[in-house]
């Protein structure tokens, strides 16, 4: 290939960089464009305290979507919050809304939801859009090929005011998945392989495009799901090319372009996918086939194995640090070296949050949960992503799968990914949970966090333990 | 954002790796509104028993790093959430300082927005100050980020790399916003243009 017409080439991301670009002066950072600022109530408040004590104003506030997510309780909605903080922290986020005049979805609206599951049901992202938000979930939305990506509180206000971001460009790294996943393998299963592969760190400074046929085969629910979980392995933002899928699932909802827009729009779109050729900067290449049901063991999620694997002994490592890591991890989450996976007790488990709170996770949960019983001394709960969720989940007698084996059906919200609002393990509890981090302490103090697929947690609800799903 | 100036203090030493903000600043002081007062509760379920003593056993309670600013840390430091109460924690507990190899790049960005300089350098060179404090505890680095250098009693001083708007920034204590605001004529402009490309996100 000729240079020129090589260096011609883009990537995906270069593209949505390339047409985003408001200031690109030497001596200073790249100053980019943000079509789209989506909010919740934990890391907003103080952008509006310094937008309020600089004298600013809200540039565009057509442009922000905001929920809140992470304090709201899971039950008991009626009542008042009980945590006198919490409360506060939603009545700040009612009142900012309302001073700045942005679209809330408050607890008491049919849309709320988690921020991350509530957005794309809005049709509020698109391919080819910058999107931020004071969350590194915010990921998700590059499984509709938006360049999607986690800030601080600061960059918030810097956003709120400027509509702009100064940012150092991202290296390009191409994850490729070939062929297919095996039954109840699943996108989650490809985030954790790839988390494991990689390591937490391994996509620092790197954008993620994922391609490949085992991609492709993926529905919009399968790709939020693995975008959602780019960050866990460093990287900020992950992408998947828009497609038909993409389109069609777009089509018709509310903040979606609709008549002659749609075509303008769509034939946009389709100028957006990597040119052929194009170069990036890593290269990693993963077969579907190869991926079992992933379980987590440690308190990193790069520490993970398949289900028919053993708990890895420290001396297995030869790098220092991760055979340091792994003694710590195994010490925290109280398991012996050797354990198989399958013979690993839980107490709880949880399925819901922004990595896998939709309609599908329910849908294939409820498939391994028909007709089973919770394990006796189990917790299982179940936390629709948003309202919505909820009710198509109802629509289709869901609900009553879950209830009728002993779960509880709960109100949405971010609930035990994080437990911010009083859902959360005691010191030592073990859970199954479809959420995406287990770092110590995160569901709880001492409470110890297993990450796996939805169809993996139904399963471990019912037999008390982790079971190869691949095997009922 | 006060002005980044060269200072000697103490070094702290943390060898652990994949330090995430959950620990830095656990998920049960998120809910307060402010930007201050987060210092008291940093790396809180490692820093305190449950009974709310100090934790003898963590290596911030050592008598020898009280009143440090310099945090030396393992690799990917800041690992996970996003949530800027992570460098607020570590700034008003009183680090201005961190040294790894490496940091998670919203933690990374989100440090330089609270007068915190995140230094990198090479594993060899962190093995070489992790051991001079270890052998020394309470040992003082100098930190002149004018000249990118830092310098130790032990003869393990280096230059470090840093990005030279961010630096601008971090010595004179600029806003970001404001400087952004000074392209204020372009964001216009290419809002204008933006409007004519993609009328239906602005209908």
């Amino acid at each position: 290939m000729h240079a020129l017409e090589y260096a011609m080439k883009k990537t995906m991301y270069e593209k949505i960089w390339d047409s985003h670009l408001v200031v690109d002066e030497a001596g200073q950072a790249p100053l980019l464009y943000v079509d789209r600022h989506l909010m919740h109530e934990v890391t907003s408040p103080q952008a509006f305290e310094g937008l309020r004590m600089s004298g600013r104003k809200v540039r565009n506030p057509h442009s922000i979507l905001a929920t809140m997510d992470h304090c709201v309780p899971t039950k008991n909605r009626n009542l008042p919050i009980a945590d006198p903080i919490a409360k506060k922290q939603i009545e700040t986020m009612a009142e900012n809304c309302r001073e700045n005049g942005l679209n809330l979805y408050d607890m008491k609206n049919p849309n709320n939801g988690v921020i991350h599951v509530v957005v794309p049901e809005h049709g509020f992202v698109h391919p080819g859009m910058v999107v931020v938000c004071g969350d590194s979930h915010t990921a998700t939305h590059g499984a509709f090929g938006a360049l999607a990506f986690g800030i601080g509180t600061s960059e918030v206000e810097h956003v709120m005011a400027t509509q702009t971001l100064p940012q150092k460009k991202s290296k390009t790294m191409q994850v490729v998945v070939n062929g297919n996943l095996s039954k109840y393998a699943s996108a989650k299963d490809i985030a954790l392989a790839i988390t494991g592969k990689i390591g937490t760190a391994g996509g620092t400074g790197y954008v993620i495009e994922y391609t490949g046929s085992a991609i492709r085969e993926l529905s919009m629910e399968g790709r939020m799901t693995l975008c959602n979980m780019a960050i866990e392995a460093g990287a900020r933002a992950g992408l998947v090319s828009p497609d038909e899928k993409t389109y069609e699932y777009l089509k018709g909802r509310e903040f979606a372009p609709s008549g002659a827009a749609w075509d303008q729009a769509l034939a946009y779109w389709k100028t957006l996918p990597s040119d052929e050729g194009a170069v990036f900067d890593a290269t990693v290449v993963i077969e579907a086939a190869d991926i079992a049901p992933q379980v987590s063991w440690g308190t990193s999620p790069e520490q993970v194995a398949g289900v028919d694997s053993l708990v890895p002994a420290p001396e297995s490592f030869t790098d220092e640090t991760k055979r340091k890591a792994c003694e710590s991890a195994l010490a925290y989450m109280g398991l012996t070296p050797n354990t198989p996976i399958t013979d690993i007790k839980v107490d709880y488990v949880f399925i819901g949050s922004c990595t896998n709170g939709r309609i599908e996770d329910f849908r294939i949960a409820a498939e391994v949960a028909k007709g089973t019983k919770v394990a006796e001394g189990v917790t299982a709960i179940a936390v629709p992503g948003s309202y919505h969720v909820k009710q198509q989940a109802e629509a289709e007698g869901l609900d009553k799968i879950f209830t009728d084996a002993g779960w509880e059906w709960r109100e949405p919200g971010c609930s035990m990914c994080l437990a911010m609002n009083g859902d959360e393990l005691t010191q030592g509890q073990r859970c199954a949970s479809t959420s995406n981090r287990n770092f110590e302490g995160r569901q709880g103090k001492g409470g110890r966090t297993h990450l796996v697929s939805p169809a993996m947690a139904a399963a471990a609800a019912a037999a008390g333990h982790f079971v190869d799903i691949r095997k009922l | 954002m006060e002005p980044y100036k060269k200072h000697e203090s103490i070094a702290a030493l943390m060898d652990r790796s994949n330090v995430d903000t959950d620990q830095i600043i656990p998920k049960q002081f998120l809910k307060k509104v402010e930007r201050s007062g987060f210092g008291v509760h940093l790396f809180h379920d490692w820093r305190f028993n449950d009974d709310g003593s100090d934790n003898p056993e963590f290596e911030l309670n050592k008598p020898a790093f009280k009143g440090s600013k310099i945090l030396v840390v393992g690799d990917n430091f800041g690992c996970g959430s996003s949530r800027e109460h992570a460098p607020w924690a570590i700034a008003d507990y009183g680090f201005n300082t961190i040294v790894s190899t490496s940091y998670a790049d919203i933690f990374y960005n989100n440090c330089f927005k609270n007068g915190i300089l995140p230094i990198k350098v090479s594993k060899e060179q962190l093995d070489k100050l992790m051991a001079e404090i270890a052998a020394n505890e309470g040992v003082c680095f100098t930190v002149d980020l004018e000249n990118q250098q830092v310098t130790t009693p032990g003869g393990n001083g280096f230059s470090f790399e840093i990005d030279p708007f961010r630096k601008e920034n971090l010595l004179n204590g600029l806003d970001d916003i404001g400087l952004t605001l000074k392209h204020a004529d372009k964001i216009d402009q290419y809002e204008q243009q933006h409007k004519q490309n993609f009328p239906w996100l602005w209908a």
